[in-house]
């Protein structure tokens, strides 16, 4: 599938300011957050600063933007209906739990009520994501049981260690904030080198004999497209990153993603000057770890009309 | 609504298409081409039609694939458009309710005034039955015709899908595979008509009918005819004598 950078970064920005999101709603419930007006308009400026730039920049891929109010109608039936309605209510006990909190100075009662809404909200909304992507069968490399979880724990993990980094700047250090940013962040990677594993050895769920029909036990392939340039099709979904290059991405992805969480931990560790600089470093690191892994996710999914025009199994 | 009609009419149209006699000329292509390019669907634009990168959107298109290895094997020509499946997944995952299928026909339709262009639906078919329009910016897709099948406008031989009525060799054919005793569902019958990636559950409703199988003797035959080629006379040459200087000759 084409790895298109708009969808790449909606994907991991609003998963990030969802996560930020839900740790701000968990710890509101619970009475751990701190009042402070200048904190809140910080933290929920991150949080709702990434989620919106997510969602504005999965609007600049569409043919229509002006009609995208209509794509909030079929959530019946379509997952990225429910995305897009789960997306926009949620706005509203997040937007009412930051009035109270930068507004009115306080975290603590129906506030917290409303941060709660916005937690359960999130993980909903991060929920659809991924199911949009997991429901294709088409693409067999999303269609599994692995898409899903995956999306919400670095949604989880990235949400803790830009929240983590955000408290280190005000002078804060919520060392259980940074271990769960680590134990959610080692899980979600040690997830996807699961995935990784589960598709290069999944067995081929369609061929291009099933595809045309012609396979019964005789080999099928393509001896002349239709057409000499690519079309859509193959511009949109034959996207396909060589094998090599593929495994190299995800070392990258997954050295940095680690180095993160290294750094996460030293950063819990240190004091002062160096603990910040260590904090903001693992923002930085695990924000390029995920999005190679996006990019990943994208670039090895193939989609079964690809099996018409030359590739023998999806 | 992307929501299915959950009770469908029965009635099913659709294509049945005989990869057996298909010659891939493409000619079904053009004309869907032509047609839709000023019917239901238009326009449907190219883009640098004579330039570099040429992008057009087409409904219909016509792949060759070789079957089977060696002297066993053979050339099937196999057009590909859309299914009009009876799962349809491209219609579900529509956020918009754009992409809907008829209740009366089944006919898989994307309604170009509230397409948002998101391209899910091209995500969700496992056939690629569906092109995106830069210049429109919206999905389109083939409607099999809709603008001929029920136009009153047309001779009543020509309400058929403008690929049908155009195909040479007759290899495709348009009917209601909802109804066992129509002609293309006891043609299905007949020779074993399949549908595509039947593993997708996407339950496609047109179906492919087979190539026929070969006779054996006429693969035998065909070595028959052909002795010289096997004399000893070494790689590429035609044999001893006259064809041998005849080959000579060729090969300077
Ligand atoms: S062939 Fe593709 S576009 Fe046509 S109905 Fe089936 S899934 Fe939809
Ligand atoms: S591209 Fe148009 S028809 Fe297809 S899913 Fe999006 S809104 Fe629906």
């Amino acid at each position: 599938m084409h790895p298109a950078y708009s969808v790449i970064f909606f994907t991991t920005a609003s998963g990030a300011g969802y996560g930020a999101l839900i740790l701000l709603g968990i710890n509101a419930m619970f009475g751990h957050l701190p009042a402070d007006r200048w904190l809140g308009f910080a933290a929920m400026g991150v949080a709702l600063g990434l989620v919106t730039a997510g969602l504005l920049s999965s609007t600049l891929h569409l043919g229509h933007p002006e009609r995208a109010w209509r794509a909030v109608s079929q959530w019946r039936s379509s997952w990225l209906s429910r995305e897009g309605v789960l997306a926009l209510i949620t706005f509203v006990p997040a937007g009412l739990f930051g009035i109270g909190w930068v507004f009115a100075g306080q975290t603590g009662g129906v506030w917290a009520w409303f941060g709660g809404g916005a937690a359960v909200l999130s993980v909903l909304t991060v929920y659809a994501t991924g199911m949009i992507y997991a429901s294709l069968k088409p693409i067999p490399r999303w269609n599994n049981r692995w898409v899903t979880p995956i999306y919400l724990a670095f949604s989880l993990a990235t949400g803790a260690i830009w929240l983590y980094a955000l408290l280190r700047l005000f002078g804060l250090n919520p060392y259980p904030l940074a271990i769960f940013g680590a134990v959610m962040g080692a899980a979600a990677w040690a997830a996807k080198h699961g995935y990784w594993r589960f598709i290069d050895s999944a067995p081929a769920t369609a061929t291009t004999g099933s595809a045309t029909g012609l396979g019964d036990q005789k080999p099928v392939r393509l001896l002349e497209a239709p057409h000499l340039e690519e079309n859509y099709l193959q511009r949109e979904m034959g996207f396909q990153i060589a094998r090599k290059h593929a495994e190299k991405l995800r070392r990258v992805a997954l050295t940095c993603g680690v180095i993160g969480l290294v750094l996460l931990l030293i950063a819990a560790a240190s004091s002062g000057a160096p603990g910040v600089l260590a904090a903001v470093a693992a923002t930085v690191l695990s924000a390029l770890g995920v999005l190679v892994e996006r990019w990943l996710f994208f670039a090895e999914a193939k989609h079964a009309v690809t099996l018409y025009y030359g590739n023998e199994s999806v | 609504m992307t929501s299915l009609p959950r009770a469908s009419r029965g009635t099913k149209l659709g294509l049945v298409i005989d990869l057996d006699i298909c010659v891939g000329c493409h000619a079904c292509a053009v004309n869907c081409k032509e047609w839709n390019a000023g019917g239901h669907s238009a326009p449907i634009i190219d883009h640098n039609p004579y330039d570099k990168d040429p992008l057009s959107v087409w409904f219909n298109r016509v792949h060759s694939f070789e079957v089977g290895e060696g002297q066993e094997s053979r050339t099937v020509h196999f057009p590909r458009s859309c299914l009009h499946c009876e799962e349809p997944a491209c219609v579900t995952v529509c956020p918009t309710g754009a992409s809907y299928k008829r209740e009366e026909d089944g006919i898989v339709l994307v309604n170009a005034d509230t397409c948002i262009g998101c391209k899910l639906c091209s995500w969700a078919c496992p056939y690629g039955a569906r092109e995106y329009d830069h210049a429109e910016g919206v999905m389109k897709k083939c409607t099999l015709c809709i603008d001929r099948i029920y136009n009153q406008n047309l001779e009543e031989v020509d309400r058929v899908p403008a690929c049908v009525s155009t195909c040479p060799v007759n290899a495709r054919h348009f009917g209601d595979l909802g109804d066992p005793n129509s002609e293309v569902s006891r043609l299905v019958a007949e020779r074993g008509g399949y549908e595509l990636m039947p593993e997708m559950d996407y339950k496609p409703v047109n179906r492919y009918l087979p190539p026929r199988a070969r006779k054996v003797e006429q693969a035998g035959a065909l070595s028959a005819l052909t002795p010289e080629a096997r004399d000893e006379g070494g790689e590429g040459s035609m044999g001893t004598g006259f064809l041998a200087w005849v080959d000579q000759m060729l090969s300077r």
